[in-house]
């Protein structure tokens, strides 16, 4: 009997996890990367990692707390099992990267160090400087490098994914993939599929995301039949650096350390920031989020940056839209915590963020959607079982995903040091699963399939290639790509209105429509990057249709999707019985508007266009809740919908789970 | 009125061509780097002198100097084009932005080089921590500040490569392992569990290759983009062989 392969797209934190971690249990891995697995976007990260840890857990803190903060911040989108099986890890997963010799910040007494994150009131976040996602992608590089150094992994850097192998039957037998050097084309047999692919930020042209973000890989799966859900939300996250080639993270933790976001309060004050007083000053998150202040989830932090500078036009600078993230008042010692981005900023800027405030804008930062998959949900503890068959399985047997690339953690809006934690957990998580799915295939593993079947894959992306390669027309990859990303960034980001985002449907047709008119420069067949390039184009415009048409028929704001002419309005009567009469409006039409809305947006593909449907959530162990951060009124909303959902009304499906008691 | 800039490539087909420059007109944009002006030549791969030509191939991915991917020779200097802003070259009184593949790697086209020998290097210095496994088995060993603070910096080494592309002694000719891979093995060494390890990194540095190597010609240190204070590596790497093979010697 041959043997049995697992084939992993992607080298990122979610990647190399699942990779080490089958390795470890003498399971053969093909790995596969566009760039060598170190470079992977996962380098980008930067604030930290969420767990609850000792600290935190004697002030109050648990897991269970933590799964409520990501859930509430999420908008209740997630379906909660594995979200609770995520928060659950968190602990294990910061002990394992301790071990594995992550320079994790310390405190005097050598303990692990921890920040403040947004969206919740506890220090969960652990942490490498500024740089933690490249520190921990070291640590999980290394540990594959071990393996690979023993023969278990087989590395397949500069390689392309082009897509899965699907036999007859419908079940995935391994991956056709590209050398980026040689364009040689050829199949890796696999007895089971990872897509580890990250997101997909270049649809916009310009975000936080590497050059190697296109969402290629979930485009070329979504049209090989696996689902895709939640597309409509993109996280927008609201400090980065403006650029001409990319908009560069300022990192969260810059206000989790005390950096504070203001403008001031005369229009284009032209003053020396740092000689106008404080009460000239307009601390506008503080203001308005008593609570939270500079750390409100990262959706409304956006908004309301993008409130200051479009609607109120306090924008610091005349000609270009941006606020301050002022840092200059923190410690030298704090400084140093945050050195890499600081760093960051004077490279590209060329000014020095500890004497002067930092002029930062939002920018598109995260999928909180990805490639649907499964779970099996643990009737005890509500969590997952682990090790079945049926976690983060697409719907294409033999088809898994984890890490960005998948839809499951992040809801409707992500909390920061979350994205960290959620890759990591599902590469572990992952690994049981799929030696279960191995240990259950009949005997005769994917490389026992018919050579037909291979080469016949190969063959279709070869002859794609050729048709690509040599198509005759008028239009620049490069320059429709800019239209794509400015079209995407216009009508698809912060603030969405249904007649624009029709206009933007129907442009990403005329698009694709002009693709077929695209014309290559380089006819050449080695190293081509102007042919990746464009057939990863044509993937982002399927991709751009995807989150586009979710947008257009989501009629409601949630988390990141944010349609004002759908929004509830608040409460706002200062006469009592008026203002209790508002809020139980308000909660009516919260009711009806998560019937309706409180679904999992299903994409699957045709050819001529995404076809949408809707699934319902598993809400089961926390009931969903009015998210009401700085909402006026948000006390009497709170207490009306309280008294609307007293004794629960058994509709919430499935086993009962009971909190700690510790729990709110 | 707007300004363009002159741009010269060094442009090579593949491993087995030789080179040759060709220079572009790009147009001048505020805050521009050089990955910009790479992009701008793919979206009009047209040279100054009104030729058609193939887009330049060029590595880039993360764009903020923490992945390391976009390592060219930039005016002379080897470093990251995603930080090489324009105006900094303009400043720096370069009328011209010439721009070539680094020179201490096999070229695979244009500007992209194979740097896979520098993670062939990690491999033999066994540059990881050899933990039981991934179960939870607790936290991990206690680290004093200062210890973090000592690791952190080595730490943040992104195989880049600029550190060998400066090295005199790290050529065609010789079997020099490297200033990042020394410092990495000295990382390695200095954590509580990586030391296990430790004489199988020293018996690396110390053979063919290793340290003895180094010409101590302080240029990594010079061109390291992280500030790594691989001088410092080096030298603690060249105690501990010394340390090792009086070891070696009385046989323990």
């Amino acid at each position: 009997m041959a043997k049995q392969h697992v084939v992993v797209i992607g080298g990122g934190l979610a990647g190399l996890a699942v990779t080490m971690r089958l390795a470890e249990a003498g399971i053969h891995v093909y790995l596969v990367s566009m760039v060598p697995v170190k470079r992977s976007h996962s380098v980008c990260a930067q604030g930290g990692i969420n767990s609850v840890n000792e600290l935190t857990r004697q002030q109050g803190d648990n897991e269970w707390l933590h799964l409520d903060d990501t859930v509430y911040g999420g908008d209740f989108l997630q379906h909660q099992p594995p979200v609770k099986e995520m928060c659950d890890w968190g602990p294990r997963v910061i002990h394992l990267l301790d071990r594995l010799g992550v320079p994790f910040n310390r405190t005097p007494e050598g303990f692990l160090d921890q920040r403040r994150f947004g969206g919740t009131m506890f220090k969960r976040t652990a942490f490498a400087g500024a740089t933690t996602g490249q520190q921990l992608i070291y640590a999980l590089d290394e540990q594959v490098r071990r393996w690979e150094a023993d023969g278990l992994v087989e590395k397949f850097e500069y390689w392309e994914f082009l897509g899965p192998i699907v036999d007859e039957s419908g079940h995935c037998r391994g991956a056709v993939v590209q050398d980026m050097f040689s364009m040689k084309i050829r199949s890796l047999a696999g007895d089971a599929l990872v897509l580890a692919t990250g997101g997909c930020g270049l649809i916009y042209g310009r975000s936080t995301m590497s050059m190697i973000c296109t969402g290629g890989a979930a485009g070329r799966a979504f049209k090989s039949g696996v689902h895709y859900a939640n597309g409509e939300f993109i996280q927008v996250h609201p400090t980065a650096i403006p650029g001409t080639d990319k908009l560069r993270l300022m990192s969260e933790s810059a206000r989790g350390e005390g950096g504070r976001v203001w403008v001031p309060a005369k229009p284009q004050d032209t003053r020396d920031p740092l000689s106008i007083p404080s009460d000239e000053r307009y601390y506008f998150l503080e203001e308005r989020y008593p609570k939270y202040g500079n750390l409100v989830p990262r959706d409304i932090a956006t908004r309301e940056i993008f409130d200051v500078c479009v609607n109120q036009g306090l924008s610091v600078e005349r000609g270009a839209l941006c606020v301050y993230l002022d840092v200059t008042e923190l410690s030298p010692e704090t400084h140093k915590k945050l050195e890499g981005i600081l760093e960051i900023y004077e490279k590209f800027q060329g000014v020095d963020p500890r004497q002067v405030p930092m002029k930062i804008f939002p920018a598109v930062h995260y999928s909180m959607g990805g490639l649907w998959v499964d779970y099996e949900r643990d009737g005890n503890t509500g969590g997952l079982v682990e090790g079945s068959v049926r976690n983060h399985h697409s719907n294409v047997p033999g088809i898994f995903v984890i890490g960005e690339a998948d839809y499951q953690y992040h809801g409707g809006n992500r909390l920061g040091a979350n994205s960290l934690l959620s890759c990591i957990f599902t590469g572990l998580f992952v690994a049981p699963t799929l030696e279960n799915w191995l240990k259950s295939l009949p005997k005769g593993g994917a490389e026992d399939q018919p050579v037909s079947l291979f080469d016949g894959a190969v063959a279709v992306h070869q002859s794609d290639m050729d048709v690509l390669i040599r198509n005759q027309g008028d239009e620049n990859p490069y320059k429709l790509h800019e239209e794509l990303g400015e079209l995407m960034t216009r009508c698809v980001t912060v603030v969405r209105i249904n007649k624009e985002l029709q206009d933007c449907v129907d442009k990403i047709g005329e698009f694709q429509e002009r693709y077929g008119r695209i014309s290559i420069a380089d006819k050449g067949e080695w190293t081509n990057q102007n042919f990746s390039f464009t057939r990863a184009l044509g993937d982002m415009l399927t991709m751009a249709r995807v989150i586009a048409k979710g947008a257009l028929q989501r009629d409601e704001c949630r988390g990141a999707h944010f349609k004002p002419e759908f929004l509830i309005p608040a409460p706002e009567s200062d006469e009592p019985a008026e203002l209790r009469r508002q809020a139980q409006t308000w909660c009516d039409a919260f009711k009806v508007k998560n019937e309706k809305w409180l679904k999992s947006t299903i994409a699957k593909y045709t050819p001529s266009g995404p076809e949408l449907s809707y699934a319902d959530v598993d809400t089961s162990l926390i009931p969903p809740r009015p998210r009401t951060y700085g909402l006026k009124g948000a006390e009497i909303i709170e207490e009306t919908w309280r008294n609307m959902t007293a004794g629960g009304t058994g509709d919430r499906g499935g086993d009962a789970v009971v909190a700690p008691a510790s729990a709110s | 009125m707007s300004r363009t800039l002159e741009v010269k490539v060094l442009r090579q087909a593949d491993p087995h061509s030789g080179s040759h420059w060709e220079t572009f007109d790009v147009a001048y944009e505020a805050g521009m780097n050089v990955t910009t002006v790479m992009q701008r030549i793919a979206a009009n791969p047209v040279t100054a002198d009104h030729r058609d030509t193939t887009p330049v191939a060029y590595d880039a991915c993360c764009l903020e100097e923490v992945c390391g991917a976009c390592t060219m020779v930039i005016n002379d200097r080897v470093r990251q084009a995603c930080s090489a802003l324009v105006d900094t070259l303009l400043a720096d009184g370069a009328g011209v932005i010439e721009v070539r593949p680094m020179t201490k790697f096999p070229v695979i086209r244009d500007l992209v080089v194979d740097r896979s020998p520098m993670f062939q290097s990690l491999k033999r210095v066994k540059a990881w921590v050899r933990v039981d496994g991934y179960y939870d088995l607790g936290s991990g060993p206690r680290v004093t500040r200062q210890e973090q603070e000592e690791a952190y910096p080595l730490s943040r080494c992104m195989s880049c490569g600029c550190c060998v592309e400066a090295c005199p002694q790290f050529n065609d000719h010789s079997a020099f392992i490297g200033p990042a891979t020394i410092s990495q093995a000295v990382l390695f060494n200095s954590h509580p569990t990586g030391k296990v390890d430790r004489d199988d990194r020293l018996a690396v540095l110390s053979g063919v290759g290793g340290i003895v190597d180094c010409g101590n010609s302080q240029n990594c240190v010079k061109v390291c983009p992280k500030d790594i204070p691989l001088t410092d590596s080096i030298a603690k790497a060249g105690r501990d062989t010394t340390t090792y093979k009086i070891r070696q010697w009385f046989g323990r």
